[in-house]
């Protein structure tokens, strides 16, 4: 149930696998998101509306978030995740990335190159309830872009563009490390902290 | 009554797949998205399961037949084997793909073949017993699904 907003976000959801797609996309609309799912990182690319030239006249779809698998052949999940991340038209929309596969290297390199969130497959329903507030709060980035405001007031940096906001935003996450740790395996059996 | 017969039948089969170990936790989380608006969501992902993983299956048998053996590429089959088996909860196919994984890892051919011959055995046991459940499933109709108190 969105108790938050009525509105009702897009996600784009990215992977190579027909069933993993099938099973994410059901997830998402039981959350009441609407889904376009894709099989690549390059397909994903175009739905985002950036092509080679990195300069859209305008998105042909409006997402809220992607999420994505990491291992996928040719673009991987994290290459897609720093061609987002790269674009000034598409850095502030909000990257989840989702691998079968616990290593901490992998997740770190993830987080630090901008995703929100890195989730254990199988990926499950209480997971998708983590999505709804880094939505938001990309928007509220998307509608603040001369601001000064910061969201971690734990940080000392001032912003006075979108890309600082965005490093103070990491620096709030990396000052909270462990919260950061429990959420990313509280949906999965284990309970090792990175 | 017939039809809490069927029912019992039902929940008594799929109790044993959890405590012989053959289906997990995932499975349930993919029942609890079944709902009106998808209400056969749980057997057409299970088809898509054997359908893809007879896939990869195949690609494994080829792949095991190079000599020399190219074992990056092996492992990335297994590795999609593997997460298939894990998106459905299929947790002895699983494990056997760890096995063979380790085997890979260790570039041990040998092993590669006696263990991916384990996946086979469990990935056919697996594909009886839902296609048995799915075949009472259908018997005791959609309104089953309502009222699913044997969980």
């Amino acid at each position: 149930m969105a108790v938050d907003t009525e509105t009702q976000f897009h996600v784009l959801a990215v992977d190579d696998s027909l069933l993993d797609r099938k099973l994410i996309e059901r997830l998402l609309k039981t959350s009441s998101f609407q889904v376009t799912t894709v099989d690549s990182g390059s397909k994903a690319l175009e739905v985002l509306g950036l092509r080679e030239d990195q300069q859209p006249e305008h998105n042909e779809i409006e997402v809220n978030l992607v999420i994505t698998d990491y291992c996928m052949p040719g673009m991987t999940g994290y290459d897609l995740l720093k061609k987002i991340k790269e674009s000034s038209s598409l850095k502030d929309i909000p990257v989840v990335i989702m691998s079968s596969e616990n290593v901490p290297s992998r997740i770190n390199r993830c987080l630090e190159g901008g995703a929100e969130e890195f989730f254990l497959k199988p990926v499950q329903l209480s997971d998708l309830k983590r999505l709804r507030p880094h939505i938001l709060k990309g928007k509220s980035k998307e509608q603040e872009t001369e601001n000064t405001t910061i969201i971690s007031t734990s940080t000392g940096t001032t912003s006075s563009s979108g890309s600082n906001k965005r490093t103070a935003i990491a620096i709030d996450e990396d000052l909270a490390p462990n919260k950061r740790t429990r959420l990313r395996f509280s949906s999965s059996s284990s309970l090792t902290l990175v | 009554m017939e039809y809490s017969s069927l029912h019992r039948q039902l929940a008594t089969m799929k109790k044993s797949f959890f405590d012989q170990g053959f289906l997990d936790e995932q499975f349930f989380q993919i029942e609890e998205l079944q709902d009106d608006v998808s209400p056969n969501f749980v057997e057409e992902v299970v088809t898509l399961f054997f359908k893809d993983s007879l896939r990869l299956m195949g690609n494994i048998d080829h792949a095991l037949e190079k000599f020399p053996q190219d074992f990056d590429r092996l492992d990335s089959l297994i590795h999609q084997l593997k997460g298939s088996a894990s998106s459905i909860g299929a947790a002895k196919m699983k494990n056997e793909c760890t096995v063979f994984r380790d085997f890979c890892d260790k570039e041990n051919q040998e092993g590669c073949i006696r263990s991916f011959q384990k996946v086979k055995k469990e990935h056919a046991c697996l594909r009886q017993k839902l296609e048995n459940y799915f075949q009472l499933l259908r018997q005791v109709g959609p309104v089953a699904k309502a009222t699913r108190s044997g969980n």
